[in-house]
């Protein structure tokens, strides 16, 4: 037994764990911190397929930042109470437990079709795909043929960060001239009161 | 490296469906979206396994991408639940049925 088939079986059973434990929490704050358990074993899987830059970027992008966001917008809204459990439709819950597992079956019924459960990754990923190392080569692809959508998404970062803005901006009440004119007053009377 | 390739396309498989029933499932508008979070992540391990299938970056770049185009999400998201809750004090979905006929 290799050594990565025993990280991948030691990563895989703490990954479905993690996310099936976390459909069933109830408490936010407790689901979020379950989602990052799940996100670093995630990483480990990109570790084990060979992309390191995407490890490390998985641990950084989601793991920190966007998990952070996440537990600093569950304190601030103070959702961090139990949820409610009252079901509106009584067959909702079993209807979409039914439906998972159909979804599941059918892609692991694709996969089997599709790629079969002894195929290996090619051989010499580091020599070939990964040459000069993967953070060198993913440069070299992103920047060579993906450049306009790497462009692209810079142009949708800069838009989503003006979004959020104008979305979380608190609307703040306009001051009348009238008010401005009777604060100005009381600050001139309170000169010249002492 | 030994480990088949389905072996993490199954994990991808099954950590997209939690996060599909997740969103069916829950009521709070957060954990909805942390289960969108599962699904996507979901994918990007299926395309990283793709990447390592096939020889070649592809899958690698396009993952790198779907994690530009999540985190911009996540900021517009957030900022809408942020919003509505300011608005109408909950986070529950069942709640929020303005919008419906």
């Amino acid at each position: 037994m290799s050594a990565d088939l025993i990280v991948f079986w030691v990563s895989a059973p703490i990954c479905v764990g993690s996310a099936i434990a976390m459909l069933f929490e109830k408490n936010a704050v407790h689901a979020a911190l379950l989602l990052i358990i799940n996100f670093f074993t995630i990483a480990v899987f990109y570790l084990v397929l060979d992309a390191p830059f995407l490890f490390a970027v998985q641990i950084i992008v989601y793991a920190g930042a966007i998990m952070v966001l996440f537990l600093f917008v569950i304190m601030l809204l103070g959702v961090d109470r139990d949820e409610e459990l009252t079901e509106r439709l009584r067959w909702q819950r079993p209807a979409a437990v039914l439906m998972g597992i159909g979804v599941f079956a059918e892609l692991v019924f694709a996969i089997r079709a599709g790629v079969g459960f002894s195929t290996n990754g090619v051989r010499a990923f580091a020599e070939t795909a990964n040459r000069g190392g993967n953070t060198q080569a993913l440069a070299r692809s992103l920047f060579r043929s993906y450049f306009f959508p790497f462009e692209a998404t810079s142009i949708l970062l800069i838009v989503a960060a003006v979004a959020a803005m104008v979305l979380a901006h608190r609307q703040r009440r306009a001051i009348t001239r009238a008010e401005q004119a009777q604060a100005a007053g009381t600050l001139a009377e309170a000169e010249a009161a002492p | 490296m030994s480990t088949p390739i389905a072996f993490f396309l199954v994990v991808s498989a099954a950590l997209f469906t939690i996060g599909t029933v997740g969103v069916m499932v829950r009521k709070n508008a957060l954990v909805i979206f942390m289960s969108i979070e599962l699904q996507l992540n979901g994918v990007n391990l299926a395309l990283v396994a793709f990447s390592r299938l096939h020889g070649n970056l592809t899958g690698q770049v396009l993952t790198f991408f779907s994690m530009v185009v999540a985190a911009a999400e996540v900021v517009v998201g957030l900022a809408i639940i942020v919003y509505v809750f300011r608005r109408r004090r909950t986070a529950n979905v069942d709640d929020l049925s303005v919008l419906k006929w």
